[in-house]
């Protein structure tokens, strides 16, 4: 079975999906689902293993032959993220169960626990693949389940919010079969691979630019990159918290990977940087969504909203890494895509306790809630000073390796900047300390108790791997350095 | 060409959302006319089954819920129009250097294309080359497509399914109860529609066709029956819980013959491993996921219609809610 691993990780939760809507009872899917995803999570574990014996795995669907066939490609680039994605659902499942039935009707449970499997493999298709239709296949999979599970929101903006989404998504989800068609029509493949030796002999077209040009504003449309990501704080805001949670944490980190694969692996990092200016275009924008974003994020009362931006001031960051070209801002990305998954899987986690006990994530229900929801505010403030950036949290670690970069690079002006939107992210943070933990409770308000274990234990398993990997990164920075290495050295 | 131009021009231009509705579906079967003219049959087929036929029901199933006409504008969509300039633009920039149009020296006609024409006869045997590319050679990617339209059944179901308690709509006579002749006409039509979906399914290998298609017309019959028969009828008639496990058993057969595939010592999907013989194995293959795509997708359109017809008795009975439509 070990040379099946890589297709197993996808298709056991493809196939889940439709066996839960035959079970339909929700506790028997809840159990159900919950053991597909620790298979899926034991699967991409072996996974890593398997790359670190034998190097690059390939898996030829259908016993064809790449480029006749699809294939499936397992480096440690995609292997790395198949354990992010896995592991960060399974613990979010964990607490699913309590959070659902405040916030969901008790009908639809069973169907949000189809459309979270099936967005699951939609993300696992998209990292596993090795051909470009493949990915946008899987792609429209994840997306079409996200506005499902956005949608399922019980506040009635919730659907607009997904409508929103639906829109500006397919227009990027348009915009990435454009750009692939224009690249088969160019070269005759769909492999990426095959595309990676044969675009260099067609590299002066400007049907390969404009191919590249669609290609990546789509993906940005996905990964919400400033300022094509005016979907994300109203989806982020009104869908289920559980939703919320694991969206933010994999979804646009699934969409940075795919920028990352056509950037470096198929065009190669000499077309990408020195036939266009990307790094003027990535930095900018960047350095713009970290600063803008930034600053919404100090003036919204919707605590969740509130961090949605903070979210895409995060991606600001990422982008930037990629932005400045050289393997230590590399490096930072990859850090920062691992580490910002924790903080905010740790916060999101935390406000789905907060929704479950107090209803709200209105800035003023947090009053006083730093005395009654000790733990489930702890968690907040740390996965908070792990935005900022504060030594000890994974935060630190990869700013440092993001200001490196920009030193590196003599662009310090930038790393300025940068340390700028850190400033501003205490701002952000602070409202909600400063409420949480000095303003007295609200006189009505009957005494709220601690948020349910069952929220609270995964939200503090977050915690602690924030705290964790922020004193030893031994593991995160050696597999984030090996990957941009790899990256660096193209397949080519 | 002209006609497509013309078509989506006016189909800007105009306020009347019924009429749009019309030109949407005029401007599909226009480009499967289109895409006949460029060889490509099966394309044509599907376009013209799903964008003329289906897709046009649904909208005007939703128009029922929403109203004829567009709400007045309240800001001038300048922005939106400039995004729509600069694409039109790169995407002329892009042309520029494009193959010429029916060159056989084009990229796309001299890598995969050849093999996948002068080796399918030999490796699969059957003589509808998309047939084998669709089911065999990226069969996977068929696969995901099947789950996107479950995918597609799940949201529709997740946001549109009442549950049982508010199930009391009363019911109502039949939309087009009066209409003698097209009740009968439409009574002799069914059975054909439905033989003829199940002909295009089963001869997916040798002609244009398969399950996507049989699939969609399949459905688009018991769509028929329930327009002028009445949703409460047809759902008699078709049980919903049948239709749901069935959408669910199509993906399952579909995957099913993956596991299968691989527990006979092949990759995930390799056919071959079915039978003695590579060739029967293939065919085995493709007829039986070919079965599961027609299973879900036929079990999707049903489902996604009768979802969003009930929907209108909702509305109708109190039109006090007002529901966005999703």
């Amino acid at each position: 079975m070990i040379q099946h691993l890589p297709i197993l990780q996808v298709i056991i939760p493809l196939l889940a999906a439709p066996i839960c809507f035959i079970l339909k009872e929700a506790r028997l899917v809840r159990w159900f689902v919950l053991i597909a995803n620790a298979m899926a999570f034991v699967i991409s574990i072996m996974l890593l293993q398997q790359v670190n014996l034998h190097g690059t795995l390939v898996y030829s669907l259908g016993g064809w032959e790449a480029p006749i066939g699809i294939e499936y490609r397992i480096d440690e680039l995609n292997a790395y993220l198949l354990i992010l994605v896995t592991s960060i659902s399974t613990i979010t499942l964990m607490a699913a169960g309590k959070s659902l039935t405040k916030e969901i009707p008790e009908s639809k449970i069973t169907y949000f626990y189809i459309a979270y499997m099936l967005c699951l493999t939609g993300l696992l298709g998209i990292v596993a693949t090795g051909d470009a239709f493949n990915v946008f296949v899987f792609l429209e999979i994840s997306s079409l389940a996200s506005y499902t599970m956005i949608a399922m929101g019980n506040d009635r903006r919730s659907l607009w919010a997904s409508y929103q989404y639906l829109i500006m998504g397919t227009i990027g989800a348009t915009f990435i079969l454009i750009g692939i068609g224009l690249m088969y029509m160019m070269t005759g493949t769909l492999n990426l691979y095959d595309l990676a030796e044969r675009l260099p002999e067609v590299e002066h077209t400007k049907t390969v630019f404009t191919a590249f040009a669609f290609f990546l504003v789509g993906v940005c449309l996905k990964l919400a990159l400033f300022p094509l990501h005016l979907w994300l704080p109203n989806a982020y805001a009104y869908a289920p918290s559980i939703a919320t949670v694991f969206l933010a944490a994999t979804a646009t980190k699934v969409a940075i990977y795919v920028l990352l694969r056509f950037i470096f692996s198929v065009y190669g990092f000499e077309f990408s940087f020195t036939h266009l200016p990307l790094t003027e275009i990535l930095v900018s924008l960047g350095l713009l969504g970290v600063i803008a974003a930034s600053i919404v994020a100090i003036y919204q009362t919707n605590v969740k909203r509130l961090f949605a931006y903070s979210s895409v001031s995060q991606i600001g960051y990422m982008i930037l890494g990629i932005g400045v070209g050289t393997k230590t801002g590399l490096t930072a990305t990859m850090l920062h895509l691992f580490n910002h998954a924790l903080m905010k899987s740790a916060i999101f986690l935390a406000l789905a306790g907060v929704v479950y006990r107090v209803g709200s994530v209105n800035i003023k229900a947090f009053a006083g809630l730093g005395r009654q929801m000790p733990w489930t505010m702890a968690a907040i403030v740390v996965g908070g000073l792990s935005l900022i950036g504060v030594p000890l949290t994974v935060g630190f670690v990869s700013k440092w390796y993001l200001v490196l970069a920009l030193l590196e690079s003599n662009m310090w002006p930038v790393a300025v900047l940068v340390l700028v939107g850190s400033l501003l992210a205490i701002a952000y943070i602070w409202r909600i300390v400063e409420v949480a933990y000095f303003k007295p409770a609200l006189q009505n308000n009957q005494a709220y108790k601690e948020a349910p274990l069952a929220i609270l234990i995964p939200a503090w398993i977050f915690v602690i791997a924030n705290i964790y990997f922020g004193i030893d990164t031994s593991f995160t920075a050696g597999v984030s350095e090996k990957t941009a290495e790899l990256l660096f050295g193209g397949v080519r | 060409m002209a006609f497509l131009a013309i078509t989506a021009l006016s189909l800007a231009f105009t306020k009347d959302l019924f009429a749009s509705v019309m030109l949407t579906g005029i401007y599909s079967l226009l480009s499967a006319a289109f895409f006949v003219l460029m060889d490509a049959v099966d394309v044509a087929f599907t376009e013209a089954a799903v964008g003329a036929g289906i897709s046009t029901i649904l909208m005007v199933t939703t128009l029922t819920m929403t109203g004829r006409y567009e709400n007045r504008k309240l800001h001038h969509p300048v922005i939106a129009l400039s995004v729509v300039v600069v694409t039109g633009v790169m995407l002329v920039i892009g042309t520029m250097d494009m193959p010429a149009f029916g060159s056989d020296m084009a990229p796309a006609q001299v890598h995969v294309g050849p093999y996948y024409i002068m080796q399918s006869g030999e490796d699969i045997d059957i003589p509808n080359v998309v047939t084998s590319v669709l089911a065999s050679y990226r069969g996977f990617d068929t696969f995901g497509e099947v789950v996107v339209v479950f995918t597609a059944v799940i949201g529709v179901l997740a946001l549109l399914e009442f549950s049982r308690k508010d199930n009391q709509v009363g019911e109502r006579p039949a939309p087009m109860f009066q209409h003698k002749i097209l009740r009968i006409v439409s009574k002799i039509l069914i059975p054909p529609i439905m033989l003829f979906a199940l002909y295009v399914q089963f001869h997916g290998e040798y002609g244009p066709g398969g399950g996507f298609q049989a699939g969609v017309i399949f459905a688009s019959s018991i769509i028929l029956y329930a327009m002028l028969f009445g949703i409460e009828q047809t759902r008699k008639a078709v049980s919903m819980p049948v239709v749901k496990i069935l959408a669910a058993l199509g993906v399952l057969i579909y995957g099913s013959v993956g596991i299968v595939s691989m527990l006979n010592g092949g990759n995930y999907l390799n056919y071959s491993v079915l039978a003695e013989n590579d060739i029967t194995g293939q065919h085995v293959g493709i007829i039986i996921i070919e079965l599961g795509v027609g299973i879900t997708v036929a079990t999707a359109m049903i489902l996604i219609f009768l979802t969003f017809a009930r929907r209108i008795g909702k509305t109708n009975s109190n039109s006090s809610t007002k529901e966005g439509t999703a």
